[in-house]
């Protein structure tokens, strides 16, 4: 198998597509650790990874702790609030305090579009995304294709149907860059005021003019999370209205195929994206989703290592 | 002193003149232009054969930040960085601390700049106190403090009424009112131009009907009330559409442009490259042809450069946090010689949109070599190649998103008054 060449995983625009395969064969493999009875394998030992999380997070940071030591590498947890735009210190001084502790991985969120690329451009040490901004969450998207990828078996040819926020939604980004690359096609769907302009053109996507178009006939329907925060007064009316022509529920997801699966990247607001019998229905993978992030974690951990499976 | 200067190419549309001739200077005005004109004895002769010789370059938007924000830039370094990019004069906005709204700040400035600048500063006054957008500065006291026009730079003045007093009162005293037109509900959060570039990064954007609306605004009010009023930077198609259209019904609108936006788009952006963050902000190939196309039709009457210094800190950081704004005195004459050399504008509408016309705007008395005039001369030699390097820009900062690019045209020598104040 080729080397994985890149030190850093900040987003899935910059992964070839097969980059994209060996994260995912490798996260096949490593997964069978955490069925075991003892969930660790040496693979990462001395090796110190940072939790860096300047945005709430629980799943992502628990996922990433957990893939970390499951690897037997030694991960910290920074949360802060404070931005370098309010208070505190800049996030290029943090990084750098940080980075004199001699880590070798720095897993960072940030609400700041980009400030992964800055930050690579200040540290010597490996620098993975968990997210920045509106811009990408490739660990998200990685463990969506490998979700699809076990329903399918195949990341070719399926139509994946997004509703939501693709405005605001770094985890629709990094599918779409994800699933174009795999030769998939992409259908979005959501208010016109939460479209971004130009969205066509960052891959094999077609924007659709209601819920139901995107989802006709798709293998894959992701619903994304609405938040009445960000989505601010003047994107939507409400979550009600919201919910009547772009949440998902057991009727329209009979457009889908009859196989289709359910995707939602969590935290879910039950009764606005997705009818509670939706999210618990047969045909969601929303848990799966969430037991495979932690296994695509240890791969990326594992991959920006450089090292050989022990 | 005198001086002669032989053998150029002597631009001055203010008189119809490009032709190769001399050009004597004595006790700081200009004293005779002719062809074949004998250096006496206490004179001293600049060559400047395959050079343009031409009024003064003038810069009527630049950011000075003296006094308060010394730290980026002060009136010496300021218009150190001018007169190395062939400006003799700049007018400096208000948005210092404290700002100029009163005049010990505005005297304060034309004191330092005569006593250690290297060329002409004129101050502009805040259109309302402290940029606060709720009321009126004393313009009038602003005016004869020397102040050459007024304007709430980098903060438009959102309440409708109170701009359309203060074009009324304004024009009443006689001074400019120069707007930054931008709806600020529009710009929101943004830090980019919306559009494709902003989808792909995740960056908030900034749609370029924010600019058409306010710049529609701004017309309106000034038709509505029969004054005049200056429009800076603008970036846009459409601002550049609704001006061209304003002033075809006789309503008395100037603008400028900037170099940043004829000759750079939105991708300048790409890699969250904080020195391509202004505001406005970079926008899309057909605003810049759009605005090229103004230029070109007289539409645009002047080019500024909006030169914003921030310091390595304000722009080294998150792309979010980063300062709006990049230095511009600099680099603004090889891009906008760009703009002869690719044959958009001729050099004779280049010099009126770098010296004569903003001097008209403002009423600033300057921009011609006529015969008793101020002798404020700049040398260029269109052909001269150099580097944008950041240890060797004059200014304090830094923020340039051409550092590394080559340029070809810069200023040999400026002269201010009658003195050489930089040679190259």
């Amino acid at each position: 198998m080729a080397e994985f060449k890149h030190k850093h995983i900040i987003a899935l625009r910059d992964l070839s597509k097969d980059d994209i395969e060996m994260l995912l064969s490798s996260a096949e493999s490593l997964r069978e650790i955490n069925s075991r009875d003892i969930k660790k394998v040496p693979t990462l030992r001395g090796k110190t990874i940072i939790n860096l999380f300047y945005e709430a997070s629980t799943r992502t940071r628990t996922s990433f702790e957990i893939a970390g030591k499951r690897l037997s590498a030694d991960t910290v947890n920074i949360t802060t609030s404070s931005s370098s735009a309010t208070k505190g210190e800049t996030l290029s001084d943090t990084a750098l305090n940080l980075l004199a502790m001699k880590p070798d991985i720095i897993v960072m969120r940030h609400s700041v579009s980009g400030s992964h690329y800055y930050l690579a451009d200040k540290v010597n040490c490996s620098i993975i995304n968990a997210g920045d901004g509106a811009h990408e969450h490739p660990s998200q998207g990685l463990l969506d294709l490998l979700t699809m990828k076990d329903k399918f078996g195949r990341l070719d040819g399926l139509k994946v149907a997004i509703v939501g926020d693709i405005t605001h939604s770094r985890v629709a980004r990094s599918n779409i860059q994800g699933l174009t690359k795999m030769g998939s096609s992409v259908f979005l769907a959501g208010p016109p005021t939460m479209m971004p302009p130009g969205v066509e053109r960052l891959g094999n996507v077609t924007v659709c003019s209601s819920m139901k178009e995107a989802i006709q006939d798709a293998d894959v329907v992701m619903m994304l999370r609405i938040q009445q925060e960000r989505q601010g007064k003047t994107l939507m009316p409400n979550a009600r209205e919201y919910s009547r022509y772009f949440g998902l529920n057991p009727e329209n997801l009979k457009l889908a195929k009859p196989n289709a699966m359910v995707m939602h990247p969590g935290p879910i607001n039950r009764g606005v994206e997705m009818s509670s019998s939706t999210v618990d229905g047969d045909q969601s993978w929303i848990l799966k989703q969430v037991e495979n992030g932690v296994a695509v974690r240890m791969s990326m951990l594992y991959h920006v290592c450089g090292g050989e499976i022990e | 002193m005198n001086l002669l200067i032989k053998n150029g190419r002597v631009i001055d549309p203010s008189q119809n003149i490009d032709d190769k001739m001399d050009l004597l200077i004595e006790n700081g005005l200009i004293k005779e232009i002719g062809k074949g004109m004998a250096a006496s004895d206490c004179v001293e002769v600049i060559d400047a054969a395959g050079k343009y010789v031409v009024p003064g370059l003038i810069d009527i938007h630049v950011h000075l930040r003296d006094p308060g924000l010394e730290y980026k830039e002060d009136i010496v370094s300021g218009t150190k960085a001018a007169v190395t990019g062939g400006f003799t004069s700049v007018c400096c906005m208000p948005n210092t601390k404290p700002v100029i709204d009163n005049k010990s700040v505005a005297g304060y400035i034309i004191n330092k700049s005569r006593s250690e600048g290297f060329c002409n500063v004129f101050p502009i006054g805040s259109i309302t106190y402290g940029l606060s957008g709720d009321r009126m500065s004393e313009m009038g006291e602003l005016k004869e403090s020397g102040c050459v026009a007024v304007s709430d730079d980098g903060k438009p003045v959102a309440n409708s009424e109170l701009m359309m007093r203060a074009l009324q009162y304004a024009a009443g005293i006689g001074i400019m009112v120069i707007s930054h037109a931008e709806e600020l509900a529009l710009v929101g959060e943004g830090t980019m131009n919306e559009g494709f570039t902003s989808t792909e990064l995740g960056l908030k954007g900034i749609p370029r009907v924010a600019e058409d609306i306010a710049t529609a605004r701004e017309t309106m009010l000034a038709e509505y009330t029969g004054t005049p009023i200056h429009i800076a930077h603008v970036s846009t198609k459409g601002a550049v559409r609704i001006i061209r259209e304003a002033k075809a019904r006789g309503v008395k609108v100037t603008c400028e442009t900037a170099p940043h936006y004829f000759t750079l788009t939105d991708d300048a952006v790409r890699g969250y490259n904080t020195n391509a963050k202004m505001n406005p902000p970079l926008r899309e190939a057909d605003d810049v042809a759009a605005v090229k196309e103004g230029l070109r039709d007289g539409t645009i009457d002047a080019i500024a450069t909006d030169h914003a210094p921030h310091h390595q800190d304000e722009k080294d950081v998150e792309f979010n946090v980063a300062m709006n704004g990049i230095i511009g005195l600099e680099t603004s004459l090889p891009l906008s010689l760009g703009l002869v050399s690719s044959g958009v504008v001729t050099i004779n509408q280049l010099i009126e949109k770098m010296s004569c016309n903003p001097s008209k705007i403002l009423s600033l008395n300057r921009g011609t070599l006529g015969i008793g005039a101020v002798a404020d001369v700049t040398l260029i030699d269109p052909e001269y190649e150099w580097v944008v390097e950041a240890e060797k820009l004059a200014s304090k900062s830094k923020n340039s998103p051409w550092l590394g690019r080559k340029m070809k045209g810069a200023a040999v020598a400026t002269i201010v008054g009658g003195k050489p104040v930089f040679r190259r």
